[in-house]
């Protein structure tokens, strides 16, 4: 769990227990020391050091605690265990596994009780593709474990200076047994430890220019987010955070998905852990859980647990980035994150800023996001994390500080509406509030991947909806039949993109996922409605018998379809038969 | 046990206690007056120097010669099987005559989290006879799903309809009622027991009275007491535990007023920044554990000031419930019962307990269309009210007749009226078919045909 460090131990007592914030005395201590509190040595974090005062925040439980217990400096920080075993994990904040809890302590969470990140006992298949003479440097790969379906790469360590190969190993290891030994006696094993709060360094920081798939309609093909991009997702409760981050994490095209559930409730981890190891990845047909690891501190877990939890899910997506992996992270919630911030900040008594939170918030978050990116890493692959953080705003207002904090720094927003989930349009992301920075550097790969047309259908799907919602204020007050016929066609072309695009049946075994091709397939054939419609209504046809035509009332069901095709041409037949006759009729 | 007489200080329910031998944080504490009568509290910080103590009761006749006895553990309470029937009071003392709760087990109660590996999938359906409920934000058994109200509206009566007529289809389980009272009136509580008794419900509850005459304080710990017991009750007896909690809202202003007392910095509208973590706490505490036979369904009740849902105390609870269910004023004043206004409403978990498996195969694209029809007819009611229903269009017209069908057919059904799934699903099918079938786009054509009223009794030709 920790670092090694040069300091040396520490003992001292404790003065004084208020809830998760503990002050200690008599102790020799630096900021974010690891600490074990009390005779049951819960394990503490130092946050703030104040004469002779070390403040320590605890990651259990404190009940019990008196004042005079020992508290042990361990004089190493906060890290994660990197190495063969991350994959299929669900760990608490502190990268306990939940699984090893049960078996330690019972179905409830107990304290006094830690649990080592990776199993120190199993062994794994390590296979080397350097050789003795090579020379080897920070981040450089020296061997493979296929972990799952996926290739753990092992790597020297990031801040380890480079150096020549003597030996090399081949054959079954722990995690904790040298694999490879340099001729200057330096030993290496396959795990890694790094301090969470820090970044990983990579070479050099790129611009993204891939989208990150998702296979939802509204995000891919309206507002999408790149990989290595940021997106945040805020929305008042109940309008499908949850269910849009698990979609993400299901059906995004990243390699690594890293899940984060941050404060939440318990009900739902269970959700996705009795889910994921039933559904398949689209492309490789293989489990999802074998490419996830799970971060579970629901909202009733201790609250610096909650606080650590972030950087913890974001060091072991960077450790599998440094990997040459694409690696989405899902943070829910971290509204929940501020708030463990803020309660532990007014514990410490500090001067609050906006609604209570700690003046650093927005330093914190903007710090966080930036962990993000697409990346040169340190052994010259391409690799990327891509964070999508949700955001819970009080009453669902996106003034509050955390929104805004959050809104200064990602380059996607998908504003969740609470209107639209009440009518059950889902997924409930606003089309209008909604926005993506990346469409300029992502337009080429449409035009090269998906077709030349679609960014120019996209420009033409938000004029209609733009222009819709303008007409809507009119309809408001005069009702449709008063609108001229021509916008009487574009209130109904919105309607169907409305409908059968931006809607998306999470639940539906074929519609939960929607790969580029069919969404240009089916706004195509929308546009196709809309050019006959306007056509016909120059010619004279009336709008009631336009929208009278029975060819298009299929076209919902297209999105059910698996093999969507010869339904899709059938109806652009009918289509065009019908309004044929319409037109030469009037 | 040490007595100390070193108070220093008494600031609203909390005493600051002075020179006192290393105490423990949570600690239970037993404040002795003047007169012998003893009063509980819980130590809220400590120090070498000073010790705050919260005590859940008043403090009047607490004064500088009052001593106080710290226990050595923190609060515990006694549970058994004979505490079904009994009546107790928010401090979990027994008030209904009878004798002291014979403990089999004392369990601390702040009750730890369930580790969310060991959770079990709630995926029960539980059937509650309200097609609110049952059809549009179906109840499984592990949720927790509260009551949105406002003053003034039946949410009693609904949830003790939903107490009296939950049952899980096909299944013969032992169940319990835990009901915790919290700040509610005398005339409430006994419109509540009265209806227990009715019913015999009572033999198989635990009641928990903090009314509103009582301490303030005592409300916090109220519902950890009850909490505590459902555990016992589905965890090691194997029951199935229905927990009713009313009102949270009387819950928050204690816990605010403790805040304001411990001169904290306040969050929205004055209450603690910790509320959220405060309220998990409690609401978590419902569930399924892998491997164990019982179950724990909340169904918390609160009043939203206001009838405001944006109001930190609907606010947050909605953010860590699994849904909740909206009390309307407005539906109240057309007289209908139960006034459920299921836009608003939400059932999460209602995909896990629905289905082939659990219902019936249309029960999920029944919902949406339900509700997507209801949501555009109920919007058409504000252009009518501007343009009058002549300047509607046909279609316009059919979904503003259905949002009257809606709200008179489906949603209106008598206090005693326990209606199937089976029948709460035909009645939907039944007002969907007033509309044109070409209009039913969240429907596939196979369910259609198979339960539309309008193709399910013609005769297949031969």
């Amino acid at each position: 769990m920790e670092v090694k460090d040069k300091k040396t131990k520490e003992k001292g007592i404790l003065k004084r227990i208020a809830g998760p914030v503990v002050t200690a005395v008599n102790l020799d201590a630096h900021m974010y020391d690891v600490v074990k509190v009390g005779n049951e040595e819960l394990m503490g974090e130092v946050i703030k050091i104040s004469g002779e005062d070390i403040i320590i925040q605890v990651y259990e439980d404190t009940s019990g605690i008196k004042p005079g217990e020992p508290v042990i400096n361990t004089g190493l920080s906060l890290a994660a265990e990197l190495g063969p075993g991350l994959l299929t994990s669900i760990y608490d904040g502190i990268q306990r596994p939940l699984s090893v809890l049960v078996d330690k302590m019972g179905d409830f969470i107990q304290r006094g009780v830690s649990a080592p990140g990776l199993s120190h006992e199993k062994k794994w298949t390590f296979k080397p593709v350097k050789k003795a003479g090579d020379k080897v440097e920070a981040g450089t790969i020296i061997g493979e474990v296929q972990e799952t379906n996926i290739v753990h790469r092992i790597m020297i360590p990031p801040n380890a200076k480079p150096g020549t190969i003597k030996t090399i190993k081949n054959g079954d290891f722990t995690v904790d047994e040298t694999v490879c030994v340099l001729e200057d006696g330096r030993e290496f094993p396959m795990i890694q430890r790094w301090p969470v709060r820090v970044p990983r360094p990579v070479k050099e920081k790129k611009n993204p220019t891939i989208p990150l798939i998702t296979g939802q309609r509204i995000l891919d093909g309206l507002f999408p987010i790149a990989k290595g991009g940021t997106a945040a997702i805020p929305g008042p409760f109940g309008s499908g955070k949850t269910v849009t981050q698990q979609q993400l994490a299901k059906w995004s095209d990243a390699e690594i998905v890293v899940y984060i559930g941050c404060g939440e409730r318990g009900n739902e981890m269970t959700e996705v852990l009795t889910e994921f190891p039933h559904l398949e990845d689209p492309k490789s047909g293989k489990p999802l859980m074998e490419r996830t690891v799970l971060i579970a501190n629901t909202s009733n877990m201790p609250v610096a647990a909650r606080e650590a939890s972030v950087y913890t899910g974001i060091t072991i997506a960077e450790y599998f980035r440094d990997m040459g992996y694409d690696v989405s992270l899902m943070a829910d919630s971290t509204s929940r994150w501020a708030e463990a911030m803020r309660e532990i900040s007014s514990r410490l008594e500090e001067m609050p800023g906006e609604e209570g939170y700690p003046a650093y918030l927005a330093a914190r978050l903007s710090e966080f996001y930036e962990r993000a990116g697409l990346v040169t890493t340190l052994n010259g692959q391409s690799g990327s994390v891509s964070v999508i953080g949700a955001v819970s705003p009080p009453g669902g207002d996106f003034s509050e500080p955390v929104t805004q904090g959050t809104l200064r720094i990602v380059k996607v927003f998908w504003a969740l509406d609470a209107k639209l989930s009440q009518r059950r349009h889902f997924p409930a992301i606003n089309w209008l509030n909604s926005y993506s920075l990346y469409l300029d550097s992502l337009h080429d790969w449409y035009d090269k991947e998906v077709s030349p047309e679609w960014n120019k259908i996209r420009s033409w799907a938000m004029e209609v909806l733009q222009k819709e919602a303008e007409l809507q204020e009119i309809v408001q007050l005069v009702g449709s039949d008063a609108l001229p016929e021509a916008e009487q066609v574009t209130i109904e072309v919105a309607r169907m993109i409305r409908e059968i695009f931006l809607q998306q049946n999470a639940y539906d075994a074929v519609d939960t996922f929607c790969d580029m091709k069919k969404q240009y397939d089916m706004m195509k054939t929308i546009r196709l409605y809309s050019e006959l419609a306007y056509a016909a209504q120059a010619a004279g046809v009336s709008p009631a018998q336009i929208n009278a035509t029975k060819s298009k009332n299929d076209l919902p069901q297209i999105k059910f379809i698996k093999d969507y095709k010869p339904a899709l041409e059938k109806i652009e037949k009918e289509m065009d038969a019908e309004f044929t006759a319409l037109r030469s009729a009037a | 046990m040490k007595e100390y007489r070193t108070i220093n200080k008494i600031a609203g329910p909390l005493l600051f206690v002075e020179k006192t031998e290393p105490i423990g944080y949570g600690e239970l504490v037993n404040i002795v007056l003047f007169d012998g009568s003893i009063k509980r509290g819980q130590v809220l910080d400590t120090s070498d120097e000073l010790v705050v103590v919260q005590v859940f009761e008043t403090t009047a006749g607490i004064g500088k010669d009052s001593g106080v006895r710290f226990t050595g553990e923190t609060i515990k309470m006694p549970v058994g099987r004979d505490m079904l029937g009994r009546i107790l009071s928010g401090g979990g003392k027994p008030i209904d005559g009878g004798p002291e709760i014979v403990p089999e087990k004392r369990l601390d109660i702040t009750g730890a989290a369930i580790n969310p590996w060991a959770r079990g999938s709630p995926n029960e359906f539980i059937q509650t006879g309200i097609s609110t409920i049952d059809g549009t934000n179906t109840l499984v058994r592990g949720q927790k799903l509260p009551i949105f109200s406002g003053a003034g509206l039946p949410h009693n009566t609904i949830a003790l309809q939903i107490a009296r007529q939950a049952k899980v289809l096909g299944a013969k389980e032992e169940f319990a009622v835990v009901f915790a009272a919290m700040g509610i009136t005398k005339e409430e509580a006994n419109y509540f027991m009265q209806d227990f008794e009715r019913t015999g419900a009572l033999e198989r509850a635990v009641v928990f009275l903090n009314l509103a005459d009582d301490p303030a304080v005592e409300r916090i710990i109220t519902p950890r007491l009850a909490l505590t017991t459902a555990e016992y009750l589905a965890f090691d007896l194997g029951m199935h535990v229905l927990v009713i909690l009313t009102d949270m809202t009387n819950y928050c202003e204690a816990l605010r007023q403790i805040g304001a007392a411990r001169e904290e910095v306040p969050g929205r509208r004055g209450y603690p920044g910790y509320m959220y973590t405060d309220l998990a706490g409690i609401y978590e505490r419902a569930g399924i554990v892998k491997g164990k036979k019982g179950s724990i369904t909340q169904f918390p009740i609160l009043t939203m000031p206001g009838d405001d849902i944006t109001h930190p105390i609907p606010d947050l609870t909605g953010y860590i419930t699994e849904g909740q269910i909206v009390v309307s004023r407005e539906l109240h004043r057309k007289g209908i019962y139960p006034p459920i206004n299921v836009l608003p409403s939400l059932s999460r978990l209602m995909n896990l307990g629905i289905g082939a498996k659990h219902t019936r195969e249309d029960h999920k694209k029944v919902s949406d269309q339900l509700y997507a029809a209801y949501a555009e007819g109920n919007d058409l009611r504000g252009l009518v009210a501007i343009v009058g229903k002549d300047a509607l269009s046909e279609r316009d017209r059919m979904f503003l007749e259905f949002a009257d069908l809606f709200e008179n057919r489906f949603v209106r059904q008598g206090y005693d009226e326990d209606r199937t799934i089976t029948g709460t699903l035909d009645l939907g099918w039944e007002l969907l078919a007033t509309l044109p079938v070409e209009q039913l786009v969240r429907i596939d054509r196979e369910l259609i045909n198979k339960y539309h009223p309008k193709f399910r009794n013609v005769p297949k030709a031969t």
